[in-house]
């Protein structure tokens, strides 16, 4: 299986402040790897490194066996999309002309999206089920179409490999579930998806793997069943959780 | 919008820049009628032999010609640069001066009526100075750590802009109240009635260097409305993307109030209108904005020249025109910006 993002012995933080070291992972093709860690705990920081916006402290991250250094920019976006955390739309784009900006390291200095550019464009809106809202502006979009409109700008930016920063966050719960059925959905397409999240319970739906980071670093990394315990929980947010089970699918209950 | 809309838009923007612009080759103080100016562009076109009056000849080469070329250049220029700047700063309030290009170019034209230089040298320092303004500007800007930073551009340009304003009043305290007190108002106001020939010759240039890489970068331009990690990871090259943006608009407006003083409210407004008609992509808004702002300015200069007796300041109409029409769009138009 393909490595499509690794990352060893890394370091991440901002100068003269580490956030996290010594973090080994590696995704591949299909798997989902669910960041959870505290507010403040370094997700954004650590994908922020991850996605080569901040150098590296120690250690390196590979996108394909590459080092992420060692390749230009354009060719970053080209194996990474990047979904940011709550994109706050300036100015009233088309959801269309969004997703194009995806396009962006397909498209010379100069040029303007052509047909291949508008025809994958399109098939990214498609895939999303947002071609209704193409020509609306984004500016008046509901934060859930937002998102959704984000994620169909990572997919064409012809990346198979995608990051997205929190991106359930202040959604509601619908558009929760369909976010995360969006993920798993591209993951059993054969992307590979790094998300970070603040409910351990979307990693038992939607995750392979998952990261538990702190201050410092990872705390423990492994299959959502392994690492989403009671122990681990309360040490990450010192609350007291009950792990259980309901027909089969893991949930996480806090205990008031 | 659909694609027929826009190219409506389009084409009643270019008609009525065309209309006005022969109202304004037949307004003023010496009206001409359509069949003289026709006439005159028959002769001077394709050689047709129509008589035509020597004065009426002299009104459209000399007179209103280079004033008209003028107005139609300096409301394009500001008009191109207000738009990359509202796009690039991620805010439509900002306007072509928020670098401090015109506190620079007017501390420099202020020095030459100061040391009673030639018009050419007053010209060639307001030029220079609105590059220094900008480029001391953008050097403290990009020597901030750890701020944002188009933050710190915007904040550079309001102290730098604030200390240049400083230096133009003790010139203006200083400066002979009968001779260079007057001439440096008049600068400050912004006027197009001096303009020569050769003053549209020197300035063209500059404005279509900065114009160029617009156009070129004019998709491109779309990606500098995200967050910089955003449109980072999308593969751009920010900080290069927004120095060039920063130097080409920047040479078109110095080259603009070089040969037209100060002329505010055009560089924010127009792109603003422009907007609320087709729209913020990029390539779509820049050639309208463009039209819009040659055609604003010329109406403004045209009604400057023919509304009283005596002269009024472009500058100062603008800003009469320009702010009700803001505090409208401020009021009323919040989607277009938001």
């Amino acid at each position: 299986m393909a490595v499509m993002l690794e990352a060893r012995g890394l370091g991440y933080g901002y100068p003269g402040r580490a956030v996290g070291r010594d973090l080994d992972l590696a995704l591949g093709a299909g798997e989902v790897l669910c960041v959870l860690g505290p507010n403040g705990g370094g997700k954004t920081t650590l994908f922020r490194t991850l996605l080569g916006l901040l150098e590296a402290q120690a250690g390196q991250v590979r996108l394909r066996g590459e080092s992420l250094d060692a390749l230009p920019r354009g060719e970053v976006a080209r194996r990474m999309g990047y979904v940011p955390q709550g994109h706050a739309a300036q100015f009233a784009f088309t959801v269309r002309d969004v997703v194009l900006m995806g396009r962006t390291a397909h498209i010379g200095l100069f040029a303007a999206p052509g047909a291949a550019d508008r025809a994958a464009a399109d098939r990214a809106i498609e895939v999303l089920g947002i071609g209704e809202l193409a020509e609306r502006v984004v500016t008046e979009l509901s934060g859930g179409e937002r998102q959704l409109a984000m994620i169909a700008r990572a997919l064409a930016q012809g990346a198979r490999l995608l990051v997205l920063d929190e991106p359930t966050a202040s959604l509601d719960f619908g558009n929760q579930v369909r976010v995360l059925r969006e993920l798993r959905r591209l993951a059993a397409d054969g992307y590979a998806v790094v998300f970070s999240s603040h409910d351990p319970g979307q990693a038992f739906l939607a995750a392979s793997g998952v990261l538990l980071l702190v201050r410092g670093g990872a705390l423990r990394q492994g299959t959502p069943e392994d690492v989403i315990t009671a122990d681990n929980l309360r040490q990450v947010y010192g609350v007291d959780v009950r792990v259980t089970a309901v027909d089969g699918v893991r949930a996480c209950l806090p205990v008031l | 919008m659909t694609r027929r809309s826009r190219a409506v838009v389009y084409a009643g923007a270019a008609l009525g820049l065309v209309v006005l612009t022969v109202l304004a080759f037949g307004a003023g103080r010496f009206p001409l009628s359509l069949a003289e100016l026709a006439a005159l562009a028959a002769n001077k076109l394709f050689g047709a032999g129509y008589e035509v009056a020597p004065t009426v000849e002299t009104v459209v080469l000399q007179v209103r010609g280079p004033r008209i070329l003028a107005a139609l250049l300096v409301g394009a220029a500001l008009a191109a640069a207000g738009t990359a700047y509202q796009g690039m700063f991620r805010n439509p309030l900002v306007s072509p001066d928020i670098l401090g290009v015109s506190a620079g170019a007017a501390l420099g034209a202020v020095l030459g009526i100061f040391f009673s230089q030639s018009a050419l040298v007053i010209q060639l320092g307001a030029f220079a100075g609105g590059l220094a303004a900008v480029g001391l500007v953008y050097a403290v800007g990009a020597n901030v750590r750890r701020h944002d930073p188009i933050l710190s551009l915007i904040l550079a340009g309001i102290v730098l802009g604030t200390l240049l304003g400083a230096f133009i009043a003790l010139i203006k305290y200083l400066a002979d109240p009968y001779n260079q007190l007057p001439a440096i108002t008049y600068w400050l106001l912004g006027s197009l009635a001096a303009v020569a020939p050769s003053d549209l010759a020197l300035a063209a240039p500059f404005a279509l260097a900065g114009l160029v890489p617009l156009y070129l970068l004019r998709w491109r331009m779309n990606l500098l409305s995200l967050s910089d990690d955003e449109a980072r990871a999308l593969g751009v090259p920010v900080a290069r993307l927004r120095l060039a943006v920063v130097c080409a608009a920047t040479l078109m407006t110095a080259a603009a109030v070089a040969i037209s003083g100060i002329i505010g409210w055009v560089g924010l407004l127009i792109p603003h209108a422009a907007r609320m008609l087709v729209g913020p992509e990029f390539s779509r808004l820049l050639p309208l904005a463009m039209v819009l702002g040659a055609a604003f300015l010329l109406a403004v200069d045209t009604l400057a020249r023919t509304v009283a007796p005596i002269e009024l300041p472009p500058g100062v109409l603008t800003a009469l025109i320009g702010t009700p029409f803001f505090l409208w769009l401020f009021v009323s138009a919040r989607r277009a910006w938001q």
